[in-house]
């Protein structure tokens, strides 16, 4: 009895699945293509594709409203995280997959420069924003959102062991705090790549010394965030109460009973990272991706940013959501380097950070 | 050989390549195609083409280093996952007990799980604080060739176990009524046997544990590097094309290497090994070894999946369903565009296109290259067509990807936003397994049955029928349940090339893993074990629906 069943079943299972395969009919995007195409003014409503890496992800309600006020459809299509779509851009650059981009960082920003990606557009900066803008290239790319990565301690543990939590980059060297520290990979992270950046801005020259030491104090590395944040630092079970992670970070990570969050980020140890947002070159939609920018740029979107993709707003006039206003401390001060002398750099310093680390 | 003989070779030589033609056309169009552009982007610079500094990158230390590596690493992985895989094999398919239907079903799960979280749950095993950390092994090299047998177990098991399967007894009973111990039958019987799909199995297993991605950054900390991972780092951290595409050409050179020797090993001294009707039988005293070699293999293979499960059910400091309940919704601060329920259905579909692509592929390509060639020359056409179709498993992920944006750019080729751009490319890298799932069992079918029934007058349809597809249509359920998990646990690929509004299952465990907040990372597990059993109730039925039938034929 239960095999027939069971047979059945499958075949019911199957009959299903097949019925709704995506050769069957793509409901979501046929329709949508062939209005924009179909209306008179095709030219000023056409669709918009906006190419981001895979954190990308605004409420569905405000790309609705989007499409409502534009009549443009917007199409996202996300392609792995900054590096790649960074690449992906400088690969395609003149005759892009898309009209516009967004998510390319500081780090990478002088690659999407020198190879052309973006054009000038000329968009109006709202109130704060211009802190934000690149030192070169500023007609290009237009600052959207950024967040710090910055070393994060987990106070409750501090607390438990009665000792004192570190403050600084110094501090992780001293024989206090050996074996208390986990941090991300350079050359496999975006927040390990942060974080030796805001060794290199501390100490210039000098930083694989600063490494060596810290490695020499029982450092240990991870691949990556999720590796380091979920497995080795102690909020989640691990054994390192010191974590390199975000600014953000302590708003997540609040006690229902007491209402006050467990950890902290040391502001002194922060390296800003900073999210930009261009029109393609070579895109056959310059109007459309325009709008796309003033719409990232606007105080909705801006306001959602924290809550839908963890980061800062650049607008200085939003409301940050009350957890972070009260936990998600940025730092006054955070340690920076200009794109051009990253990109002149990079390859040099990621191969001697593997030299003193792997020794 | 008069000239008859020779048109008539020629006639199956054209035929055969008639036949080759559409999966050639794809596979040129979606694979060699993009691999060609990227690689050729690299290597000329400015319309010029320097040997000297592709010698440069090929004497580098490190490149050296990589590839020395990724060379033992695959070799060691390759052979725990058959240490494992083929007792366990024998176990499921050969004995007869209670849940070996369902124990196989599991047994695939792990094939599936995207390897970013596995990579956390086997960091939780033996992190120090973990229930394993007294082995020592995190960040190890130990922990790395755990990880590359776990996800590798169940692809040896399942292509040797179907046709370890349908393997007759009676040879082997003979063998042993004239006196032979087990361990001889093993050894002079069984083996020789399953020669083709143990080396088919073990050449997947070793292009798959080569070009690990994520299991090798995870678990083995940043002290290891393979080709795969360098080619991504250089492409996409420093930029450096040249680099990269030397580092490809050189693990495609590895590969096809590779595939030549083990095109030669594959070669059987009989052709003719009889296939029979499964009967399983309860298991004997004798079968004790491989019955507790098997319960190593499912610990292995069981404990990450516990961690995860266990953790999908934690819910601050007790347990509960939160995290599952939370599935419908987007995630805590609205993490997600859609509820991961969404992102299940956009899976669901995607798969059942990757499937019947890579089955419909897969089988063209096992017929054309399993049939008995008349000459060397024929023969040696076949192999070298066997071999192209295997290469989508040794080249980087990232190196197809990028090749496909900077190749498939023009009308009428501008497939770049084709909604079937991520079936296409889960099919390919699920081709390669449906291909070897088919054609050891294809490739036993003896000959001169074809030849029998085609004297007796049966068209060349009618003998398919009445010879080939009885045979082979139990691998092929099992290759196309294979398609539809690859399909379903697909990342790379899939997250490089899908739209970010209709994102799949892996896609979205991604994301969630990648963000803090609790709920996210229970939700991220919790829509792991969602995978995971949507992959092993796709198993179950498949090996529900193969029983009923067998002997109908």
């Amino acid at each position: 009895m239960t095999k027939v069943h069971l047979t059945t079943g499958a075949l019911v299972l199957s009959a299903a699945l097949t019925g709704c395969s995506l050769s069957g009919g793509d409901s979501a995007s046929e329709p949508e293509a062939s209005q924009g195409g179909g209306s008179s003014a095709a030219t000023e409503s056409g669709p918009v594709v906006l190419l981001t890496h895979d954190s990308f992800s605004l409420p569905k309600k405000l790309l609705r409203q989007f499409e409502q006020e534009t009549g443009r459809t917007l199409e996202v299509r996300g392609s792995g995280d900054a590096g790649e779509l960074t690449t992906k851009l400088a690969l395609t650059a003149g005759n892009p997959d898309g009209d516009v981009a967004f998510g390319v960082d500081n780090t990478f920003a002088s690659r999407a420069l020198e190879e052309d990606v973006f054009a000038t557009s000329d968009v109006e900066l709202p109130a704060g924003a211009e802190d934000y803008a690149l030192p070169e290239g500023g007609d290009r790319m237009v600052p959207v959102d950024n967040a710090s990565v910055c070393v994060n301690v987990d106070d409750a543990w501090f607390e438990k062991q009665g000792k004192t939590p570190p403050k600084t980059l110094d501090d992780l060297t001293e024989p206090a705090y050996r074996g208390l520290f986990v941090t991300e990979g350079a050359t496999t992270s975006s927040p390990g790549l942060a974080f030796l950046l805001a060794t290199i801005a501390e100490y210039g020259e000098d930083w694989p010394s600063y490494w060596e030491d810290l490695m020499a104090n029982d450092t240990k590395l991870a691949k990556g965030w999720e590796d380091a944040y979920y497995v080795d630092f102690t909020q989640a079970g691990g054994d390192r109460p010191i974590v390199t992670s975000y600014d953000s970070s302590p708003a997540f990570t609040v006690d229902k009973k007491t209402g006050e969050s467990t950890t902290s980020a040391l502001l002194d140890t922060c390296f800003r990272q900073v999210e930009y947002a261009g029109v393609l070159e070579g895109t056959d939609n310059p109007e459309g991706a325009r709008q796309v920018l003033d719409f990232l740029l606007s105080e909705d979107v801006q306001a959602a940013l924290p809550t839908s993709m963890y980061v800062f707003p650049v607008r200085d006039d939003v409301d940050l959501p009350q957890d972070w206003a009260r936990f998600a401390e940025q730092p006054e001060d955070p340690a920076t380097l200009d794109p051009a002398e990253i990109a002149d750099n990079r390859e040099k310093w990621l191969t001697e950070w593997t030299d003193v680390t792997t020794r | 050989m008069d000239r008859r003989d020779h048109a008539l070779s020629r006639r199956r030589v054209a035929a055969l390549l008639a036949l080759a033609l559409v999966p050639l056309a794809v596979l040129g169009v979606f694979f060699a195609l993009p691999v060609a552009g990227m690689v050729s982007r690299g290597l000329f610079e400015g319309g010029r083409f320097d040997p000297g500094a592709m010698w440069e990158v090929l004497t580098r230390e490190r490149t050296l280093r990589v590839l020395w590596f990724t060379l033992w690493s695959a070799a060691a992985g390759t052979a725990l996952s058959l240490l494992l895989g083929l007792p366990a094999a024998y176990a499921l398919h050969r004995l007869e007990f209670p849940g070996r239907r369902v124990l196989r079903a599991l047994l695939l799960v792990p094939f599936v799980l995207p390897t970013l979280v596995v990579g956390v749950a086997f960091r939780q095993l033996f992190s120090t604080s973990g229930p394993l950390g007294w082995l020592g092994w995190d960040g190890s090299v130990w922990a790395i060739l755990a990880g590359l047998a776990f996800f590798n177990t169940s692809v040896v098991i399942r292509a040797v176990g179907s046709a370890w399967e349908s393997l007759d007894r009676r040879p082997g009973e003979a063998a042993a009524a004239l006196g032979a111990t087990p361990v001889q039958v093993l050894r002079t019987v069984t083996l020789p046997a399953l020669r083709p799909s143990i080396v088919s199995a073990a050449s997947v297993v070793f292009l798959f544990c080569a070009t690990a991605f994520g299991i090798v950054l995870t678990l083995g900390g940043l002290r290891w590097s393979t080709v795969e991972t360098e080619i991504y780092l250089l492409t996409t951290t420093l930029f450096q094309l040249r680099a990269a595409a030397v580092l490809s050409l050189l693990q495609l050179v590895v590969v096809l290497v590779l595939l030549v020797v083990a095109q030669r090993l594959r070669a059987t001294p009989d052709p003719t090994v009889a296939r029979a009707v499964p009967r399983p039988v309860r298991p004997r005293r004798t079968d004790v070894p491989a019955l507790a070699a098997t319960l190593v293999a499912l610990v292995l293979i069981g404990a990450p999946i516990l961690t995860l499960v266990a953790g999908s059910l934690r819910v601050g400091d007790g347990w509960g369903l939160a995290n599952y309940r939370a599935l419908t919704s987007t995630g805590s601060n609205q993490a997600l565009t859609v509820p991961v329920t969404d992102a299940l259905v956009t899976s669901l579909r995607t798969a059942v296109d990757a499937t019947w692509m890579s089955l419909l592929l897969g089988t063209v390509i096992a017929f054309v290259v399993t049939r008995r060639s008349v000459t060397p020359g024929e023969r040696r056409l076949r192999g070298a067509l066997d071999a192209v179709f295997m290469l989508p498993l040794g080249v980087s992920a990232v190196t197809v990807g990028f090749g496909l944006l900077i190749t498939l750019d023009q009308p009428p080729l501008d497939l770049r936003d084709s909604p079937l751009l991520v079936p296409v490319a889960q099919a390919l890298v699920a081709l390669p397994l449906v291909v070897r799932t088919i054609v050891p069992v294809l490739g036993g079918v003896d000959d001169r049955q074809r030849q029998a029934a085609a004297s007796l007058g049966a068209g060349a349809l009618r003998t398919l029928a009445t010879v080939d597809l009885p045979v082979v249509w139990k691998p092929m359920l099992a290759a196309a349940g294979f398609a539809f998990a690859v399909s379903l646990g697909e990342f790379g690929a899939t997250a490089f090339l899908a739209r970010a509004d209709t994102p799949t299952l892996p896609v979205v465990i991604y994301r969630l893993i990648g963000h803090p907040g609790a709920l996210n990372y229970g939700m991220a597990l919790a829509a792991s074990c969602v995978l995971a059993a949507a992959t092993a109730l796709v198993m179950l039925a498949v090996e529900r629906l193969r029983v009923p039938s067998v002997g109908a034929f």
